[in-house]
């Protein structure tokens, strides 16, 4: 089980992540709401719970809540460009659908 | 939808994340910034470029804005408008006093105000803010992807109530909702974390390309308030390449009078020079001649410091004087926040540092401090950070009041009182009878109308006629977050009302505030004196049209013995109220009450026994 980052996302959390200057890492996750029952949690992460899953990843420290990991094991966290719009999306294989705005989905 | 990094926790619901931005309206250059990740950040063009020159340009075609209105200046600068900012909210007459050399085609509206003729027709300086707005607007929505929810923008900590209003103005014709407007020392203040640190004193040293700005700031339970003030309209970074391209010119034997062009290239030398000499000690430059021969020449930092010495240290003078007015030490300022990007001049940190006796803060690059300063203000007001308390509130500059009788100025707000506020004050009548009373709405410290700066005048009719002092009105001043004054008169028995929202005409430069603050302190003393003089004689006048109401109706209450010395009172009074002494005069109006307390006496027992007549002793 794992999750990954691209490049172009590990230097971007990296940059953030010095320009927070404090912090454990990256949290990864899910939450039920949302207009398709499930939607991202994307965090900085300043204590860990007993629960939660570590990854190292191109020098991103990456954390992850057991019960997240089922819904979002093997995605790709990448970070893109549109335009001048920038952020980061969850490439995860597991989605069957999305309400559209990728903000929420269903597995 | 592409998602951003939250603070733990803060991960909002799916399309409940609102977008905000900070805008840095300026004078020369205009920025937009935003939260990314937790990470406040400005915003830049698809060419990567940060910072969008406050230009408009206004062809036959739509206006161009920024770097394509820019090149327009040299072209077409009767219909290509820049430092539109300096022109917000004033008036016509004061624009064209103020700004003779301008190439602008300027015209009076009806009411006074300002507008420009260009090729697109008449144009309103709010029209033109407008339009920079706009632009980074779309750049912003085409950031964040989507619309937005609100903005901050700046304005320099001096703007009066009509620069604000017609920065609102310009928000508003922009379609943007205005969360609020926040002065340019408070937003780099709040870049820095300031807010969020120990209270005490802070000074923001602003230099720009054309400016210098010096605000002194408080920060006491959670508000940043403006203690004092001051700078120069007149310095900035540009005056520095002058000093320096003569200092070329004159090296390489290059009279830059000769031409335009040589002129040009001499200023753009200077200029990467400056800049240059930022990082390193020393820096070769080449000129060419209008023959096209080039000249090389090296200058060191030592060389530049000489040459901008005496600017840097008529700064410093700025400074000193703001701590005056703030009646703040040096010792006592705990940090210091450079902005503009003049302040990158090693020299002008150097200074700065021994003035405060501290390193000045430098690490957030100073164009775009005051953008995201007004960023983060924006991500709190907009509701993106529920459990962060950030109440930032200003001050206003001057007091606020209106006109009393004998021209006295009553006031209602004192000044440096934090924004919003609300006070009421109530007034009563003058007159017997009196159906209508005055509001005359003044700003200022000085104790008399005439020396104040009038900002309204309105009027409240159909009071009940009652006798003097007994309608009551209830004045009231209000004061929004941006520093917007609305003044409500409601008579307290009919509930008759009557308002007015104020945007003067005239508009108060930072020496303009600056100016009425010291005369209010050289003139503190005679002011007081005037005063009182025209409070005795208010009164004196109010006694007097009273009494002589009262012995033409009911003079034959008094003998002829009794009546003669207080009409000899009553005119002795009149001859003194003419007079200067306020001493004498109050004498004299408490001789004419000893003289009238047995004919007050009297008329009270006649109009009861008038009021009794007719009637039983049980009936009362």
């Amino acid at each position: 089980m794992a999750v990954t980052l691209t490049e172009a996302a590990a230097a971007r959390v990296g940059a953030f992540m010095a320009k927070r200057g404090h912090g454990l890492g990256l949290r990864l996750g899910v939450k039920t709401t949302g207009c398709s029952g499930l939607a991202y949690v994307l965090e900085y992460v300043d204590s860990l719970n007993s629960d939660d899953a570590l990854f190292e990843e191109k020098g991103v420290r990456i954390i992850v809540d057991a019960k997240s990991l089922a819904y979002i094991d093997g995605t790709e966290l990448d970070f893109v460009r549109e335009g001048l719009n920038e952020g980061f999306r969850f490439n995860n294989p597991n989605v069957k659908g999305e309400c559209g705005c990728g903000e929420s989905f269903t597995v | 939808m592409l998602l951003q990094i939250c603070e733990p926790g803060q991960t909002p619901e799916p399309h409940q994340r609102r977008r905000a931005v900070g805008i840095d309206l300026g004078t020369t250059n205009s920025l937009v910034a935003t939260l990314r990740s937790g990470v406040a950040e400005t915003l830049a063009d698809l060419q990567g470029r940060h910072m969008l020159p406050s230009v408009v340009r206004y062809g036959l075609d739509h206006p161009l804005v920024g770097h394509e209105a820019k090149a327009g200046a040299a072209v077409d600068p009767e219909d290509t408008i820049i430092s539109v900012k300096r022109f917000m909210g004033r008036s016509f007459d004061e624009v064209v006093a103020r700004f003779p050399d301008a190439p602008y085609r300027f015209e009076a509206t009806a009411h006074g105000q300002l507008a420009l003729r260009t090729l697109s027709g008449v144009i309103h300086p709010v029209q033109v803010s407008a339009e920079i707005l706009r632009v980074l607007a779309q750049r912003a929505r085409d950031s964040l992807g989507g619309d937005l929810d609100g903005v901050v923008i700046t304005v320099p900590a001096y703007f009066d109530d009509a620069q604000r209003q017609a920065t609102k103005d310009a928000a508003e014709l922009a379609g943007l909702k205005v969360l609020r407007l926040l002065n340019e020392p408070t937003a780099a203040s709040v870049a820095y974390g300031l807010d969020q640190g120990e209270e005490g004193v802070i000074a923001v040293y602003d230099l720009g390309g054309g400016t210098f700005d010096i605000s002194i700031l408080r920060l006491s339970r959670g508000v940043l308030e403006v203690l004092a003030t001051g700078g120069d309209s007149q310095l900035g970074g540009d005056d520095f390449d002058q000093l320096l391209a003569s200092h070329i010119g004159r090296q390489l034997g290059l009279d830059e009078q000769r031409s335009a062009m040589l002129r040009r290239r001499l200023l753009d030398a200077a200029c990467s020079a400056k800049e240059a000499l930022s990082a390193a000690e020393v820096t070769t430059l080449v000129v060419a001649d209008d023959a096209g021969r080039e000249h090389q020449l090296s200058i060191d930092r030592a060389t530049f410091d000489g040459l901008i010495g005496e600017l840097v240290k008529r700064t410093l003078q700025v400074c000193r004087r703001a701590l005056r007015d703030a009646g703040i030490g040096v010792d006592e300022v705990r940090e210091v926040v450079m902005v503009g990007g003049s302040t990158r001049v090693p020299l002008v940190r150097s200074e700065v540092g021994k003035l405060f006796g501290r390193p000045p803060l430098t690490s957030i690059d100073p164009d775009r401090v005051v953008a995201i300063g007004a960023a983060l203000q924006a991500e709190v007001l907009v509701g993106n950070k529920p459990d962060h308390e950030m109440l930032l509130l200003d001050v206003i500059p001057l007091s606020l009041g209106i006109e009393t009788m004998g021209g006295l100025v009553e006031k209602i707000i004192p000044r440096n009182t934090t924004i919003p506020v609300a006070r009421a004050q109530e007034f009563t009548t003058y007159k017997d009878g009196q159906s209508a009373m005055a509001i005359h709405v003044l700003q200022g410290e000085r104790e008399l109308a005439a020396d104040c700066r009038s900002l309204a005048r309105f009027e409240l009719r159909n009071i009940p006629p009652l006798v003097a002092g007994a309608a009551h009105v209830r004045v009231s001043f209000q004061i929004d977050a941006d520093g917007l004054l609305s003044v409500t008169a409601q008579e307290q028995v009919t509930g008759k009302q009557a308002s007015v929202v104020v945007k003067p005409a005239y508009g108060l430069s930072e020496d303009e505030v600056t100016q009425m603050l010291r005369a209010s302190g050289e003139h503190a003393r005679s002011d007081m004196r005037l005063r009182m003089l025209i409070e005795q004689q208010v009164e004196a006048d109010r006694v007097h049209e009273a009494l002589m109401a009262a012995l033409a109706s009911d003079g034959e209450l008094l003998s002829a013995g009794e009546r003669q010395p207080l009409d000899r009172a009553l005119t002795e009074l009149m001859r003194l109220r003419h007079g200067d002494d306020a001493d004498a005069i109050k004498r004299q109006l408490a001789l004419v009450e000893d003289l009238s307390a047995t004919f007050a006496a009297r008329r009270m027992d006649d109009s009861i026994r008038k009021a009794l007549a007719g009637r039983s002793i049980e009936g009362v």
